[in-house]
């Protein structure tokens, strides 16, 4: 192996011990190949193979060759290994036959003979050749015959023993073969007897190792023994064997320790248990302390001097095989060892001894293991000294603290004569170290010397542990010794130094949340502090403590005494606040609004209760608690009303705030919860899943810097916030636990109001909760006074008394004793004034306040109510019934009546698609006491009734039927139905057909009749009343009609009014029946009944009813002769496709104005289908020549022929146009081409003037007896 | 992960103190140690840390789960009763009644067990003063 690679070997004060090998023989031939021999052995390695399985070495083999002496051989029991001689040799050149008989043969026999008395079979003989000198002789035997003889003689069976070595000192291949044989002949031959003897002893120690329970059993002489074995390890450079003996010895002597502490003693170990009376600690400088090694071989040796001794021995070997950091590991170990089995076997140590040999034997190790690394391996390898160097602060320290050197004052004579006594135990200093200037022994003889010379080697060494524990992240452990630091400066009365360890070692502990050291160390930076004269950060920590359930009831009050104590003191400069925070004095529990909706009127209470936990141990006099208020104008006006109040109602107005974990500031605790969410991304264009994943919502929250969390030991940032604004509780004694505390404060501008600082003041001691969260905030609004008039049902129903409810929303007016509201009546709404009529007074939150009675005076114009007084940001309730009138019947006047049909234009598409109610519109004009200005009301009531009328004819009697619909939800009860005739023709009577009695009116000349009695109309129903109407004299051309009936609610059996009847009118026309149309089909003649297919004969009669009429005077009228005639067109028309007309189906006519006067037409039909049909329709139009001048030249039906007819449509009597229009032909009505030509019209008779007598007649068809279809197209 | 104490118990109990200050520092070598076998693979990792450190009166062992909660006993150094082996397994049997806690659906990971809370830190409280009666 390349030594430059290997680092570099320690500086080893190495035994210079090698097996021992004899020479015997000729000592000058040995002498010349002495230097190749020890140059050549060491060069070529061999495999060692062990017994008991140890695993096989190679092995360089050195030797120690000494002349063989009969003394070197080793007499029976001694167990000395280092001086056994392990090969003997017997070197000799002889190659003459005569010289070998004569001495050479003797002198070996003799060597034999001392070998063999001895029992030593470890021997080789080796004959040198030498060709020069065997030139010289003249009787040469051949070169193997020599051997050959000494073989014969002396290698029994063992031929491998006599070796030739052929001119050893030439420069020949033959050489150099000659002495690789040897070489490898000679290093077999010594392994074989390290492995034979060393088996040999290994099997005596064991032996006397199990000899170990017999009485008179000595560990020292054992280990004397095993340490022999450990020495020939070391010496073959088996350094791991080596320490393997070590430890052995190190394990059997620990379980002696063991066993005697569990009482199984050994008499040897009594030697082990004397008082300790030296403590200089170990020495490792030198390979092997003979003193300590002679002291265990006189078994005078301590506990202490064995394991110094021991230790030594293994730092050593450790050192040899370059694991220096075990040795630190290793020596831990021994420290601690060591005072446990002192503690266990009871040796009685002085004070402070112990102390002083773990501090000396700490640095000992150290600057061993520094003399053998260089700087770059120390400082990597920290982790396995920093104990060492903890251990020896930690045992200054209390040394220190022993001797005197801590306190104030210094040393006192006790001090300083037990520091004399523990200077004596360590004796002198030891040559090896005298001249080192920075030796274990000086640095404690000088540390404890003197205060100062403590306190620098302390600091010292504090601050290199300090430091080395911080370079390799151990920082608990760094703040550990500092705050051991700590307690010496506070000791030492410079508080200013410790401050700045507890404070780290604080944070680290609050940090991670452990609670005792917390409390421990805060109680020393709280003394710290108060040295320190830190009024603000001693009254905080005494607060925290005082607090602090880690803590005495005593101590407790003691910390929150210093509180109370400073804040009664009386301050310097007055009006100076301490602010600390308020989480260590109370903690806010919750919080309780009243009103609990936390929103309240200008002008309005608040009060909040909130519950303050105190943690303090004793009661506290706080003179007052104050919350900081931010007021900020809401833009949101809406959040301010009295709507919002009510549909925004807390649950209960409670707010729960999070306890606070004051002890626990860390992670775990304050940190949110993982807000998980899955998260899937598609992809754009055909939303397929692109990535998916889980994204946490709150990392920023999660991964924020712990160390900024931590820092709430400061009071720093913590401000007073100073606002205008703010709620105050003056002395209140704050329980120790929960306490309830009310802020009142009236209502001021409108706006949001946000606590946002909670101080409680005792003394010039202010306790601050900086931010209170969650955000609480409560409202201040101001509102205008509003009146709301609203029906009470869904809409208001005309005719009737409807109930109206009045909602006054005073706002910020106060309504006072007289205010009223002043209503302008509408003239078709009355206001029904209902002699216990009560307003409700309500405050904002809808709680009941009060009940008065309302007064309600009216007069022609106006309606007074008088408002109940009622304060500011109330509402009053009252209800007032209204009648809309039905309006007074005005002639003439058609829009504005009642119950016609068309009131109000924009409600008409309503009406046709539903049955939609009429409604009118009363607009009402409130005067209110807070405004100069009116308030307009409008009220829409629905007319519940439809009415509709029809004129029925039976020839020329006629007859009027009104139907009225209600279409309200309402049942109704109709009473007292009248139909007068309010037109000027006295001649007509109106019979009733629906009445049983009957009331003649003579007096109005008129005639009506009455219905006494009274008939339901349900909701949705309609009810038919009928009236014959007859007259004397000619029938007047219209008709006047007014239909009123009394009704009211079915449901209610008393109103306080009575109401006014509801009225209809309506106008009928041209009632008179003038003509009657008669139709009659009749079989073919021969025939009993009619057939399908085959024709019929319809005969139409149409006869005058009346001679010449008033209605009769227009343009179709002509009068000739005696004759008055006028045109009249009929049309005979199935719709039903029941009948095909053949040939014309109109015509028309010149009919004679004179009654009786019949015009008959012929016609034939043919019956489309079987059975009773109705008679095909027979219309009958009125012929109007376009123009008088032309008509009587124009010939009708060569004009019907043509087609080009112009028709009047005209009510509804109009005749299906599409049968008229499907015989058309191209021309159109009124198309251009006739344009200017004289066009006859037809005018529809009115609906009363005919009256067909045959409607509703059927004839009976029977099937044709050749039973097909019959298909007829008519032109 | 976090380094707050779970569960704290001492016997006998004037020295709490101490015995804190002690297992807090300790963390430091849990922590030393844990990084040192990030590297290897889960299921090999050896969950016993084995000595921590010893103290002249005190043996600290430690031994960290999967989830890198943390056990930390301290043992009086006289005691010579407690070999690796049965240290290991009362390393064991912590875990396992810690286990069972954390079954318990009404515990919440990361709070202190309690023994005041019937059902979920009595067992584990039992099962830890059943251990350390043989240490005392």
């Amino acid at each position: 192996m390349d030594a430059s690679e290997e680092p570099l070997p320690p500086v080893i004060y190495t035994m210079e011990n090698k097996p021992i090998v004899t020479c015997a023989g000729d000592q000058n031939l040995f002498t010349s190949v002495y230097p190749t021999l020890s140059q050549q052995l060491p060069r070529e390695p061999m495999e060692w193979r062990r017994s008991y399985g140890r695993a096989p070495k190679m092995i360089h083999l050195e030797s120690n060759f000494v002349q063989f002496k009969e003394e070197l051989l080793p007499k029976e029991g001694n167990k000395a290994l280092l001086t056994f001689p392990f090969l003997h040799i017997y070197w000799t050149e002889c190659c003459d036959t005569e010289v070998y008989k004569a001495t050479v043969k003797d002198d070996l026999t003799k060597w034999q003979n001392v070998l063999k008395a001895h029992s030593s079979v470890d021997w080789l003989i080796v004959i040198v050749e030498n060709d020069a000198k065997k030139k010289n002789k003249t009787n040469i035997l051949p070169r193997t015959s020599i051997v050959d003889k000494i073989r014969n003689d002396f290698c029994n069976k063992q031929s491998d023993r006599c070796v030739v070595l052929s001119d050893p000192l030439k420069d020949s291949s033959r050489t150099q073969e000659s002495w690789n044989a040897f070489l490898t002949k000679l290093r077999t031959l010594l392994l074989m007897s390290f492995t034979k003897n060393l088996g040999k002893f290994e099997d005596d120690m064991r032996t006397l190792r199990e000899k170990r329970t017999e009485p008179g059993w000595s560990f020292c002489e054992y280990f004397m023994v095993q340490e022999e074995l450990a020495f020939v390890f070391e010496m073959l450079q088996q350094f791991e064997d080596a320490l393997v003996q070590y430890d052995e010895l190190d394990a059997l002597f620990s379980q002696y320790v063991v066993n005697f502490g569990a009482g199984d003693g050994a008499n040897w170990l009594t030697f082990f248990c004397q008082p300790v009376k030296s403590w200089n600690g170990l020495i490792l400088r030198k390979p092997i302390d003979m003193e300590k090694r002679e002291s265990i071989q006189r078994r005078e040796a301590t506990l202490l001097d064995l394991r110094s001794y021991l230790f030594s021995r293994q730092c050593t070997l450790l050192l040899f095989l370059q694991r220096p950091w075990e040795v630190a590991q290793r020596a831990l170990e021994l420290l601690h060892n060591c005072v446990q089995e002192l503690k266990l076997l009871e040796v009685s140590v002085p004070p402070g001894a112990l102390d002083c040999w773990v501090f000396l034997s700490c640095l000992e190790v150290l600057q061993r293991i520094e003399g053998c690394c260089d700087r770059a391996q120390i400082d990597s390898n920290i982790a396995h000294t920093v104990g060492l160097w903890s251990y020896a602060t930690e045992k200054l320290k209390s040394l220190g603290y022993l001797c005197g050197l801590v306190s104030e004052k210094g040393p006192n004579s006790e001090d300083l004569n037990r520091t004399v006594d523990l200077l004596a135990g360590l004796g002198a200093e030891r040559p090896e170290t005298a001249n080192t200037a920075q030796s274990p022994y000086k640095k404690l003889k000088e540390a404890l010397s003197s205060v100062e010379a403590f306190e620098k080697h302390y600091l010292d060494l504090s601050h290199a542990t300090i430091e080395m524990y911080t370079s390799i992240g151990r920082i608990r452990s760094a703040k550990f010794v500092g705050k051991d630091l700590a307690e010496f400066y506070m000791r030492k009365k410079a508080p200013q130094k410790a401050e700045i360890y507890l404070q780290g070692a604080l944070k680290n502990y609050l940090a991670e949340g452990w609670a005792l050291p917390i409390t421990h160390t805060r109680k020393q930076l709280a003394e710290c502090q108060k040295h320190l004269g830190q009024i603000e950060n001693y009254l905080q920590s005494s607060s925290l403590l005082a607090s602090d359930c880690h803590l005495t009831e005593e101590e407790r009050k003691h910390f929150c005494q210093e509180i109370l104590d400073f804040a009664s003191q009386p301050s310097d400069s007055p009006g100076h606040k301490i602010v600390l925070p308020m989480h260590s004095f109370a903690q806010l529990r919750d919080l309780h609004f009243d009103p609990s909706n936390a929103v309240v009127h200008v002008g309005g209470v608040l009060s909040i209760e909130i519950t303050m936990y105190s943690q303090m141990p004793v009661p506290v006099h706080v003179e007052q608690i104050v919350v900081n208020v931010h007021f900020s104008i809401e833009k949101n006006s809406y959040r301010k009303t009295a709507e919002w109040l009510t549909k925004h109602k807390t649950a209960n107005g409670i707010i729960n705030f999070p306890p606070e974990t004051a002890a626990f500031p860390v992670s775990q605790n304050s940190l949110p919860a993982l807000e998980l969410h899955e998260m899937l991304e598609r992809s754009p264009s055909d939303n397929s899943l692109n990535t998916t994943g889980i994204i946490c919502r709150n990392v920023h929250m999660l991964l924020r810097r712990q160390e900024s969390s931590s820092s709430l030991e400061m009071p720093s940032g913590l401000a007073l916030e100073e606002g205008p604004h703010v709620l105050r509780c003056s002395l209140v004694t704050l329980e120790p636990g929960a306490n309830k505390i009310t802020f009142r404060t009236q209502a001021k501008e409108p706006g949001t109001y946000t606590l946002r600082q909670l101080c409680a003041s005792v003394g010039s001691v202010w306790f601050v909760l900086p931010h209170i969260y969650p955000i609480v905030q409560y409202d201040v609004y101001s509102q205008e006074p509003q009146l709301h008039v609203e029906p009470l049902a869904d809409s208001l129903l005309a005719g009737i008394p409807q109930k109206v409810k009045f909602t006054v929303t005073t706002g910020h007016y106060t309504i006072k004793n007289g205010d009223s509201l002043q209503l302008s009546n509408a003239e078709a709404m009355l206001i029904l004034c209902p002699v216990e009529s009560r307003a409700v007074v309500y405050s904002n939150t809808r709680e009941q306040s009060s009940d008065a009675a309302l007064r309600i005076q009216s007069s022609d114009k106006v309606t007074s109510i008088s408002l109940p007084a009622a304060p500011a940001y109330h509402v009053i309730e009252f209800e007032l019934e209204v009648l809309s009138l039905p309006s007074a019947p005005a002639l003439g006047g058609e829009s504005d009546m009642l119950g016609t049909p068309e009131p109000h234009r924009k409600h008409k598409d309503k009406q046709k698609t539903g049955h939609c109610m009429v409604t009118t519109d009363h607009k009402v004009s409130i005067d209110c006491p807070w405004s100069i200005y009116s308030t307009v009301i409008a009220l829409t009531f629905s007319v519940p009734f439809r009415t509709t009328h029809a004129l029925l004819s039976s020839g020329t009697r006629k007859y009027v039927q009104v139907c009225v619909e209600n279409l309200s939800e309402l049942d109704f009860q109709l009473s007292d139905s009248y139909l007068v005739d309010t037109g000027d023709s006295t001649d007509l009577q109106l019979v009733p057909l629906n009445t049983q009695s009957q009331q003649v009116n003579m007096a109005d000349l008129r005639v009506s009749f009455s219905a006494e009695n009274r008939r339901h109309i349900h909701s949705k129903q309609s009810l038919f009343f009928v009236w014959e109407l007859k007259w004397t004299e000619e029938p007047p051309p219209s008709l006047h009609c007014r239909f009123s009936v009394g009704f009211s609610p079915a449901s209610e059996e008393q109103l306080s009014i009575s109401l006014k009847p509801y009225t209809y009118e309506f106008q009928v026309e041209n009632f008179f029946t003038l003509y009657n149309v008669k139709a009659e089909i009749s079989p073919p003649s021969g025939m009993e009944y009619c057939r399908t297919g085959s024709l019929c004969s319809l005969e139409v009669l149409i006869t005058r009813l009346s001679d010449l009429l008033e209605v009769d005077k227009d343009e179709a009228l002509t009068e000739s002769d005696e004759h008055v005639t006028t045109k009249l067109m009929y049309e005979v028309v199935d719709n039903s496709s029941n009948w095909a007309v053949c040939g014309k189906s109109c015509g028309v006519i010149s009919m004679p104005v004179a009654a009786q006067a019949t015009h008959r037409v012929h016609m034939e039909v043919m019956p489309l289908f079987a059975g009773y049909l109705p008679l095909p329709d027979v219309r009958l139009f009125k012929y109007l020549p376009h123009h008088s001048a032309h008509s009587s030249q124009l010939d009708a039906d060569s004009w019907i022929e043509n087609d080009s007819l112009s028709v009047d449509k005209h009510g509804d009597e109009q005749p299906d146009s599409s049968s008229l229009k499907s015989r058309g032909s191209v021309h159109s009505v009124c198309s251009s081409e006739h344009k200017g030509l004289p066009m006859p019209r037809l005018q529809a008779l009115p609906a009363g003037q005919v009256f067909n007598s045959s409607s509703g007649t059927q004839v009976l068809v029977i099937p044709s007896q050749d039973d097909h279809v019959l298909e007829v197209s008519v032109t | 992960g976090a380094n707050y104490p779970l569960y704290i118990r001492s016997t006998p109990t004037e020295n709490e103190l101490k015995f804190h200050y002690m297992v807090h520092t300790s963390l430091d070598v849990v922590d030393e140690k844990i990084s040192a076998m990030g590297k290897a693979l889960v299921d090999q990792r050896e969950l016993y840390l084995g000595l921590l450190y010893p103290t002249e009166d005190y043996k600290v062992y430690g031994y960290v789960t999967n989830s890198k909660v943390k056990f930390v006993m301290v043992v009086d150094s006289s005691n010579t009763a407690l070999r690796d082996n049965e240290i290991r397994s009362m390393f064991r049997k912590l875990h396992n009644s810690y286990t069972d806690v954390m079954c318990n659906p009404f515990y919440n990971p990361g709070d202190r067990i309690q023994s005041r809370f019937v059902c979920l830190g009595r067992a584990f409280d039992n099962m830890v003063t059943s251990m350390m009666i043989p240490v005392c």
